[in-house]
This record gives C-alpha cells, sequence and structure tokens, in this order.
C-alpha cells in the first residue's frame, strides 16, 4: 500500500458513488464499475506485492496470492453484475425509451395512502355492532 | 405435576388431530385428565391446606438457568381445583350442548384440553419465564377457542382483539419479569417472593408492566373490551373463559404478587383505582345489556374489577375476602352462562326482549340460574355473600388511606350487581310471557323444550356447590388461612363465616341490596341516565383508537423508510457504510504511519486510472463514459501487472474487452446524452456522501496497512499448492482447489445472472414483431435462438476484409484460450482467463458477422453451454465423495502433451474446464440477449400482449 493507491482507491469510491446515486441505469452502472475497481485496488494492496506467486521463484518475494484470487473473482462477477444491470437497461429502454430509474410505485402509494388494513375494518364493524344497545 | 401438563399437551394434541371421529364424545375424552388432576389435587388438599408444598423441577435450558419449576401451595391448589372442577362440569354440558353432527368437536375439545392444562401450568409455574410461557398459551389458545367459528368474521374479530390485548400485555409483563428476575437475582417466584428485591424505580417500573399483564388478562377497564367480544365463542367455552381460567390468570398474578409487592408505593394506588374503575363501569354497562349474555359478559368485567380491589389491596382481611369471591364468583359464573347457553339453544333468541317463553318444564333451570344468582348478588348462605361481607369488613378496617372510598364504591357496585343480576333473571324467567320469541323467525311451538339433563345438571351441580360453600364456608376457611400464612400473615382474627352476627357490613349489604331494589324499581329513569355513559369510551372504542393509530403510525414509518426512490436507499446505505466504519476509527483506531508515498512503476499507471475514472464520471454521453470506463479497466490491468499479479491481468483484460462490446451493444439504443435533471441541491447531497465515502476509504486503505499484524494464512496456501494442490500458480490452485466452493458458487452466480439477462432482453421481442414483415420469427418464445427458416432478418452489411481476418484470427484466439487452460495450473491462466479469450475470439466473429456468425460457430445453444459447465464443475467437486474422500479433493497425474509442456491431469482441470465453458457460455447469452440487429421501431408496441394478428401470423 502507498498513499497513492489510497487515493486512488479513494477516488475511485467517491467517483463511483457519485454516479452510484443518479437516477439513469447506465451512470449507475458506470458508477458500479468505477467502484469495483476500487475495490480491487483495496483488496490487491491489502496483500503483500512482490513477484508473480508462481512456485519456483523466490517465494519469499511473492506477492500474497490469496487477495489476488479474491479480486479475480471480484472481475468476473462485476462482469456478470454489469450485464445483468446492461439488460435491465436494455428493459428499460423497451418499456420508457430510456433507463431512468423510477420511484416504485407501489411504495408511493403507501406513503400517500392512509392504509387502514381490511381486519381494522371487520373490527370496527363488529365492535360498533356490539355497542348498540 | 410434570406428568400431569405433559397428558394434557398429549390428549389436546390427540384430540385435535384424530378427535373429530369422536363426536361429542370427544368431551368425555377432554374431561378425563381434567377429572384426574382434580381427584389428584382433592388428594393434595389435606397436606397442603396444612402448610405443606409440592414441587418438580427439570432442567430446560440450563445455560440460561431456565428451568421447569412447578410448586403447589394452597393458592396453586385452590386454582388447580377451581380449573379442574368447572373444567369438567364444562365438558360435560359440552356433550349435551353440541348437536351430535356438528363439525369440528375434537378440534374444539383438544383445545378445550390444551386451554386448561396451559392454565394449570400458569398457577403451578414457580419460575417467572415458564410462567410467562404458559400465560401467552392460554392468550394463543383462548385466541383459537374465541375464533372456533372461523368461517365468522365477527369471531375471527373478537379472537383477534382478545390476542392483540392479552398479548400485548403479555409483552408488556415479559419485560416486567425479567426486569423483576434481574433486581431479585432470581427467577424463582417463591424465592422473589420470599425475599421481594429492595424498593426502587426499576422495582416500581417492573410491576407497573407486570399489573399491565395481569390487568390486560383480567380486563380491567380500559382493556375490558375483548371480554364481551369473546362471548363469540361458543357458551361453553365462554363459560369456562368468563368463570375459572382466562380472567383468573390475572387475578390469581395479582393475588400471588399482592403480599410481597402491595407495600410498594405504585402499587394500591394503581391496583385500587383500577378494580373501582372497572367495578362501576361494568356494573353500569351491564344494567344496559338486552343480550343475555353481553349482560354477563359486563357482569364478570365488574367482578374482576371486585376481585382485583380485594387481592390488589393486600391486607389480610382483603385477600381473604378476594379468595371467597374467586371461588364463588367460578361457581356462579359458570352456572350462569350454562344457563344462557341452554336458553339460547333451545329458543335461539338471547334477547329480554323477546323473553322470557318458558313454562313449568323449565322449572329447574330457573332455579339453579336464581340460585347462582343469589350468589352473585350476595343474598346470606351464599359463597357470594362470605364473600363480599368480609370484603365489606376488610375496606372498613383497613389501615391504608382512602379505603373509605374503596369501600363506597365497593357498595354502589354490588347495588349496580344486584340490579343486573335481577335483570338477568326477570329477563329471562319471571318477565311476562312472550307469545313468540322472534316474529321473523319461521314459527316455532309456543315454548321450546326444556333443556337435557345432560346439560342441567352441571350447572345445577356448580349451584349447589356456591350455596353450600356459602353455608359451610369452613374448608376454604382454613385454605385461605394457608394462603395467608404462605405470605406471612398471620392467621388471626378474620375468618370465611356464613354469619359474621348483626354488624356493619351487614348492614351495608343490606344498604347495597336497597339500592339494588331502587334501581330496579327505577328503571324507566335510570336507563336514558345510562345511555348517556355511551359518551365515556368504552373498552372497544380504546381498542380501536389503538388500532388505528398504529396503522397511521406504520403506514406513516413505511412511507418514510421505504419511500420507493433508488437514490435514497442507495445514498442511505452508503452513507452509513462510511459513517460506521468512520467512527470505529476515530474511538479505536491507532494511527501507524504513513505508509511510502509511492512505488516508481506505478506511478505512470495510477495517473491513466484516476484521469480515465475523472473522465468517466464527468462526460455526458453514454459512450464516452463507456470508453473511459474501459480505460480503467486497462490501467487496472497495468496496476495488476505491476503488483505481480498477471493473472488478474488477464483476466482483467479480457473482461473489460467484453464488457466495452456489451456496452456498446446496449448502449446504441439509448439516447446518446444524459440530461441534467437533478437539481443543485440533490447534486450537493450526492457530492458530500461521495466525498464521506471517498474520505473514509482513503483513510481506513493507510490505517488498515499499518496494521497486518498476523502472517497472512496464503503463506500456507504457497506452502501445499504443490504437494496438496497439484499445481505451481498459487492463484489458481486457490481458485481450484482451496476456495473451490466459492469459484463454484461464482459460476453460479454468473449462471443465474446470464438467464436473467437473456429472459430481460427478450421478454418484450414478440412486441418487437411488426406483423407482415417477416414470414415469420421462429418461436423465440420457445427458446430457439436460430434464424426463422423462413424468414429473413435483415442482414447486416459485412465487410469481407474483416470477416477474412476474423475468421482467421478465431481459431488462433480459441487455440490460445485453450492453452491458457491447460496451463494455468501451473503458468498463468486458467479456466477465467481462458474462457474470456474464448468469449473474445467469439466477439471478433460477431464484429464480422452479427448474431447469425455467432450462431453458427456453436452447434449447441448458448445455455447448453453455461449448463454443461456448471454440471462438469459441480459434479468434480462432487465425485470425490463417491471414493470416500472429501469434496473437492484432488486427484492427479501428470501428462506431457506437445506444445503445452508438462501437464497435470488432474480433477482439477476437470474443474477449471467447467469454469472455462461456463465463462464462454455467459459471454454466448450475453450475445443472445443483445446481439440482434434492433429491427423494431423505437417504441414498442403497447407492452400488453401482442394482438391475435401476430399469432396468427407466427
Amino acid at each position: 500500500m502507498t498513499v497513492v493507491l489510497a487515493a486512488v482507491a479513494a477516488l475511485l469510491f467517491g467517483l463511483g458513488t457519485y454516479l452510484l446515486l443518479q437516477r439513469k441505469l447506465s451512470r449507475i452502472i458506470i458508477g458500479l464499475g468505477l467502484l469495483t475497481h476500487g475495490a480491487n485496488v483495496l483488496l490487491i494492496t491489502a496483500g503483500r506485492r512482490g513477484s508473480p506467486p508462481i512456485i519456483g521463484g523466490d517465494e519469499r518475494a511473492f506477492a500474497d496470492p490469496l487477495p489476488q484470487a479474491l479480486a479475480l473473482t471480484a472481475i468476473v462477477i462485476t462482469f456478470g453484475v454489469t450485464s445483468l444491470l446492461l439488460a435491465l437497461a436494455y428493459r428499460s429502454w423497451q418499456l420508457t425509451d430510456d433507463d431512468e430509474v423510477q420511484d416504485d410505485v407501489a411504495d408511493r402509494a403507501v406513503a400517500r395512502a392512509d392504509v387502514v388494513h381490511a381486519e381494522v375494518e371487520d373490527q370496527e364493524q363488529v365492535i360498533a355492532r356490539e355497542e348498540q344497545p | 405435576m410434570l406428568t400431569s401438563l405433559a397428558v394434557f399437551a398429549l390428549v389436546g394434541v390427540g384430540l385435535v388431530a384424530f378427535g373429530s371421529r369422536l363426536g361429542r364424545a370427544a368431551f368425555v375424552v377432554a374431561a378425563l385428565p381434567l377429572a384426574a388432576t382434580a381427584a389428584w389435587a382433592g388428594a393434595q388438599l389435606p397436606h397442603v391446606a396444612d402448610g405443606g408444598t409440592e414441587a418438580a423441577h427439570l432442567d430446560w435450558v440450563g445455560a440460561l438457568n431456565l428451568s421447569l419449576d412447578l410448586r403447589l401451595d394452597a393458592l396453586s391448589v385452590t386454582m388447580t381445583l377451581i380449573v379442574c372442577v368447572i373444567g369438567v362440569a364444562v365438558c360435560v354440558y359440552a356433550a349435551g350442548y353440541f348437536e351430535p353432527d356438528a363439525p369440528d368437536l375434537g378440534r374444539l375439545a383438544g383445545l378445550l384440553v390444551l386451554f386448561a392444562g396451559s392454565m394449570l401450568g400458569l398457577v403451578q409455574a414457580d419460575h417467572l419465564i415458564v410462567l410467562y410461557t404458559c400465560w401467552e398459551l392460554t392468550s394463543v389458545t383462548s385466541f383459537l377457542l374465541i375464533g372456533n367459528r372461523h368461517a365468522e368474521s365477527r369471531a375471527r374479530a373478537a379472537a383477534l382483539h382478545a390476542l392483540l390485548v392479552t398479548g400485548a400485555g403479555g409483552l408488556a409483563m415479559l419485560g416486567g419479569f425479567v426486569v423483576l428476575g434481574q433486581a431479585a437475582g432470581t427467577y424463582r417466584l417463591s424465592e422473589i417472593l420470599a425475599n421481594p428485591p429492595p424498593h426502587s424505580t426499576a422495582l416500581t417500573g417492573a410491576l407497573v408492566l407486570i399489573l399491565l399483564g395481569a390487568f390486560t388478562k383480567s380486563a380491567q377497564y380500559p382493556f375490558h373490551g375483548w371480554l364481551p367480544g369473546a362471548m363469540a365463542a361458543p357458551t361453553p367455552v365462554s363459560a369456562y373463559l368468563h368463570s375459572a381460567t382466562m380472567v383468573k390468570a390475572g387475578v390469581y398474578l395479582v393475588a400471588r404478587f399482592a403480599p410481597a409487592f402491595a407495600t410498594v408505593g405504585v402499587w394500591r394506588p394503581l391496583v385500587l383505582t383500577t378494580g373501582c374503575v372497572t367495578f362501576a363501569v361494568g356494573g353500569l354497562r351491564a344494567l344496559r345489556q338486552h343480550d343475555l349474555k353481553l349482560l354477563l359478559a359486563f357482569g364478570t368485567v365488574s367482578q374482576l374489577g371486585l376481585m382485583v380491589m380485594c387481592f390488589g389491596a393486600g391486607t389480610e382481611a382483603a385477600t381473604m375476602a378476594g379468595f371467597g369471591l374467586l371461588v364463588a364468583h367460578a361457581l356462579y359464573k359458570a352456572t350462569l352462562f350454562m344457563v344462557v347457553g341452554a336458553v339460547d339453544e333451545q329458543t335461539k333468541t338471547r334477547d329480554i326482549r323477546l323473553l322470557p317463553v318458558f313454562d313449568r318444564r323449565w322449572r329447574l333451570i330457573e332455579w339453579v340460574s336464581l340460585a347462582a344468582l343469589v350468589s352473585m348478588v350476595g343474598i346470606p348462605l351464599t359463597a357470594g355473600f362470605v364473600g363480599k361481607e368480609l370484603a365489606y369488613e376488610a375496606f372498613l378496617h383497613a389501615s391504608f388511606g382512602w379505603s373509605d372510598l374503596v369501600l363506597g364504591v365497593a357498595v354502589v357496585g354490588s347495588a349496580l350487581t344486584a340490579a343486573y343480576g335481577y335483570r338477568f333473571h326477570h329477563g329471562a324467567f319471571t318477565g311476562p310471557r312472550r307469545e313468540r320469541p322472534d316474529p321473523t323467525r319461521e314459527a316455532r311451538p309456543d315454548c321450546p323444550p326444556a333443556p337435557t339433563l345432560v346439560m342441567a345438571l352441571p350447572a345445577a351441580v356448580l349451584a349447589f356447590a356456591g350455596i353450600e360453600l356459602g353455608i359451610l364456608p369452613g374448608v376454604g376457611d382454613k385454605i385461605t388461612g394457608t394462603v395467608l400464612l404462605a405470605y406471612g400473615h398471620g392467621h388471626g382474627h378474620v375468618h370465611l363465616q356464613a354469619w359474621h352476627g348483626l354488624n356493619q357490613p351487614l348492614l351495608l349489604s343490606v344498604l347495597a341490596l336497597g339500592g339494588g331494589a331502587a334501581l330496579i324499581v327505577a328503571d324507566r329513569r335510570v336507563q336514558p341516565v345510562l345511555a348517556r355513559g355511551g359518551a365515556v369510551p368504552s373498552g372497544g372504542q380504546v381498542y380501536l383508537w389503538s388500532l388505528r393509530v398504529l396503522g397511521v403510525v406504520s403506514t406513516r414509518v413505511t412511507a418514510f423508510v421505504q419511500n420507493g426512490s433508488l437514490p435514497i436507499y442507495a445514498g442511505v446505505v452508503l452513507a452509513t457504510a462510511a459513517i460506521a466504519p468512520a467512527v470505529a476509527l476515530v474511538l479505536g483506531g491507532g494511527w501507524a504511519g504513513l505508509p511510502p508515498l509511492a512505488d516508481g512503476a506505478e506511478v505512470p499507471v495510477v495517473i491513466v486510472l484516476a484521469t480515465a475514472a475523472l473522465g468517466a464520471a464527468a462526460v455526458r454521453t453514454r459512450f464516452s463514459a463507456a470508453v473511459f470506463l474501459g480505460v480503467c479497466g486497462y490501467a487496472m490491468a497495468g496496476l495488476f501487472v505491476v503488483s505481480g499479479a498477471p493473472d488478474l491481468a488477464l483476466t482483467q483484460v479480457a473482461v473489460e474487452t467484453l464488457s466495452t462490446v456489451v456496452f456498446v451493444l446496449v448502449l446504441r439504443r439509448l439516447p446518446q446524452r444524459f440530461e441534467r435533471q437533478s437539481t443543485i441541491r440533490r447534486r450537493v447531497v450526492r457530492a458530500a456522501i461521495a466525498a464521506t465515502v471517498a474520505v473514509t476509504v482513503f483513510v481506513l486503505a493507510l490505517v488498515a496497512a499499518g496494521h497486518r499484524i498476523t502472517p497472512p494464512v496464503s503463506q500456507e496456501m504457497v506452502a501445499r499448492s504443490v504437494p496438496d494442490g497439484h499445481g505451481r500458480n498459487v492463484v489458481n490452485v486457490i481458485l481450484v482447489d482451496f476456495r473451490g466452493f466459492d469459484t463454484l458458487g461464482e459460476i453460479t452466480v454468473l449462471a443465474v445472472a446470464a438467464i436473467g439477462v437473456v429472459a430481460l432482453a427478450r421478454v418484450g421481442r414478440r412486441a418487437d414483431v411488426e406483423p407482415g414483415t417477416s414470414g415469420g420469427t421462429g418461436s423465440p418464445s420457445t427458446g430457439d435462438p436460430r434464424p426463422p427458416a423462413g424468414g429473413a432478418p435483415r442482414v447486416p452489411r459485412r465487410l469481407p476484409f474483416v470477416e477474412v481476418s476474423a475468421r482467421v484470427v478465431f481459431p488462433i484466439v480459441l487455440m490460445a484460450s485453450l492453452w491458457l487452460l491447460f496451463a494455468g495450473h501451473n503458468r498463468p491462466g486458467g479456466g477465467f482467463v481462458g474462457g474470456l479469450l474464448a468469449g473474445s475470439a467469439i466477439t471478433v466473429r460477431y464484429l464480422a458477422g452479427g448474431i447469425d456468425e455467432v450462431r453458427d460457430q456453436s452447434r449447441f445453444r448458448p445455455w447448453t453451454v453455461l449448463g454443461v459447465g456448471l454440471l462438469v464443475a459441480a459434479l468434480t467437486a462432487l465425485a470425490p465423495l463417491a471414493f470416500g474422500k472429501s469434496v473437492l479433493q484432488v486427484a492427479s497425474g501428470s501428462v506431457t502433451v506437445p506444445v503445452v509442456g508438462d501437464v497435470a491431469v488432474s480433477s482439477a482441470l476437470l474443474f477449471d474446464a467447467g469454469v472455462y465453458l461456463a465463462v464462454i457460455g455467459m459471454v454466448l447469452m450475453v450475445f443472445e440477449a443483445f446481439g440482434e440487429e434492433p429491427r423494431a421501431p423505437r417504441r414498442p408496441a403497447p407492452s400488453t400482449e401482442p394482438g391475435p394478428t401476430s399469432e396468427a401470423v407466427s
């Protein structure tokens, strides 16, 4: 780890976060990509850096192989995630001509409505009936 | 004792499960454990009445100091007898009450047994948590009993009402128990009561919570609303619920705790106020009812108030009075409910405006009812009178303040009791005889037949017992004395006696009866006054009001927390993820000094990376952003190279190439530019969150760098790579062997993502087809990706030069990918990289010839490739199991292959081949999803189903 690498990881995280908070799906995807790069920088610098960990070389100079394996997994997974998000953007384009993430309609409805549970209405009726002398 | 409870559980569950074919006989079976327990408790009576106790103990959860402790003392044995004797009577009555072919009798009988068992556990428990458990069990079983006619919304609502109120009280009580248990240092009830913890705020809070539980259970004002509603249950259940169980649990709790805690500041004001208000309100409401069952229900509420007053006062005489009232009430209330049940069954009405309709054959029931009523009203020579006399006596000579007020309420309440007692009897039996109960119903004989003896007998026995105890209260006196002794009261000058002579209490009794008579005479004038009482919120209204408030609050909270906006969710999550570790860092992190500023080789790479990242975030066209992101990726690959991670570099390059292509495939459909939409305020918030995250990451990275305290686990992996993993590339060995499960999980995720991609991209495809533009689209819905035989999708413009180069390059790249796969175990490479490189080869073909070119390359469909890959990897992982080895254990042999060199032909290679195939399948599927030329107009056809025309065409 060096200060420069820490700074670049922070930059990638910051920019990724900024893009992630947008409404356009394509910007979100770009943001996620940057975020992943930042995470990989952190991963790879968490271990010791050195020569490629292939048996036969000087084992004392080896880079730490475990973070590498983790980062490799992360890279491939990111490909899958990016593809899926792109498919979402594609679907969104099919439906709305755009890739904007809209607010959840059902959630907005809950926020607006004064939802009274059906069971409560049942109870109201029963109690009203019983209190008629 | 434990055995008896286990028997209750077994019989109850058995009846619920298999009792249906027994019909009414189920109630006979249900009566057996009750009768046996009653006999056992009766046998213990002499011993316990002399001050002895029975105890049982069974370890439950040792670590939590939880054990099943039961204890039978004088109070418990009395409650046990009440529960069992009334239970037997109710069972006999129920056998006569229900029609032989009534449905679900086994279930009802079983629930009744479970209910009784829970109640017995409750009164015998000597451990707070056991007591609480039984308490909630009675809530649950009573919920099921009240909601027995679950097809009626009325019964369901009443059951829910009871459950919510008593359940909420139970939870409060649990809190109180925990505080009390911690304060006392033990959860053993007998120990706590023998050595109560010193007075403190915690103790006061605990007692308030516990009393809240008792008040909800015993239907004290303002929680009493559920009890009148609970008459939705079948009458035998109501009889049991109102007399011996459920509501008595709260009274029992007050009786249990009062001797130890009555002197704690909060106790008497709270208990006596609640009891007084309940006693009065219940009586007033009972006076207004026309429904016999409701009248009794409010009568129960009222009497419970009186009992809470007596037990809660905690003085010797008051406790004894409460005791007398408890027994008397159990006897007469069960009887009265049985009477109402009989009337209801035979006449199909309980309305006193339509009753009475009886003749001489009903004389027995009438007498039984009268016998119970005199006990309720408190006429001399009944159990009720004995209790009430003593209550007056107790409050007359009480040593605490404003006991006169309590006495006044007791007298007024008793007057009300007398009045509604008369209302009951007059309304049901002695009033002017009505000709037809209900003109709207079908004609019925003038007088319905009297109920059978099976129904009349239990009621008669209980009523007789009430009278008998009134004349000879000796047994009760002895037991009560013991109860008092057990709690440190001297057994001195007060006794349960049939006749105390001419004294002040008797005068008060006469006063109360006179007041009752006056109320009856002035009934016409009293009713309008009572009607104004409707302004006082009833239990039901209080309950509904709380329910509505709960509903509104939960809606508000939901609307706030779950507002449906993705940016807000993401912002909250990210900000939390940034701030929480930052706080931990500030509080606990030591600063180990700055790491070196930079490492020479990485500086140029970092500059490219940072610039590209800034570009990706700043540009306002989609394509440029994607390209910048791609540059970032290649810069990352460079960083991996200088960090000694060739595998990562290879993978990153391959992924970046593929990603860029996929981006382009999708982005070509979307508008070119992002429009700026958000307000300044939002952008500032966004930037603030982003800056917070960045700072946290920066500091975290620097601090973490200086805090390695143990050698990395990977040292062992390096050491074991060749001997155990049979590979020299440690990273690859980790992937396919040491952490092979992760890899298996990962390709599964890839497969899921791929399926999602294809599904999302293809779901709207049929709507894209314009009827008539082609002969048909094949059948995309059946999953056939091949071009339709007759159709001619628009052929992309082809460039011969590109096409030829692609065909030349393709096999070479494919070979290279295979080499990476085979060599990967010992040199940089492996299944992921190989698969991705093969994917790049496919990309080249796609760029040259479009999706059809890709489809031609493979005889298998993309999902087949993906599935086979997954299957191979999974089977390889599991195969060692068949040879008695552990999952993913590597078997190996080495073969020398020309060109490639020394290849370890091991199961690890097979696993890696599965990974390779899965990755290729994933790439193929992505092309399948996005690769087709956009041929539909931009505006999709109505997102509903395609019209019948297109169906017909295809």
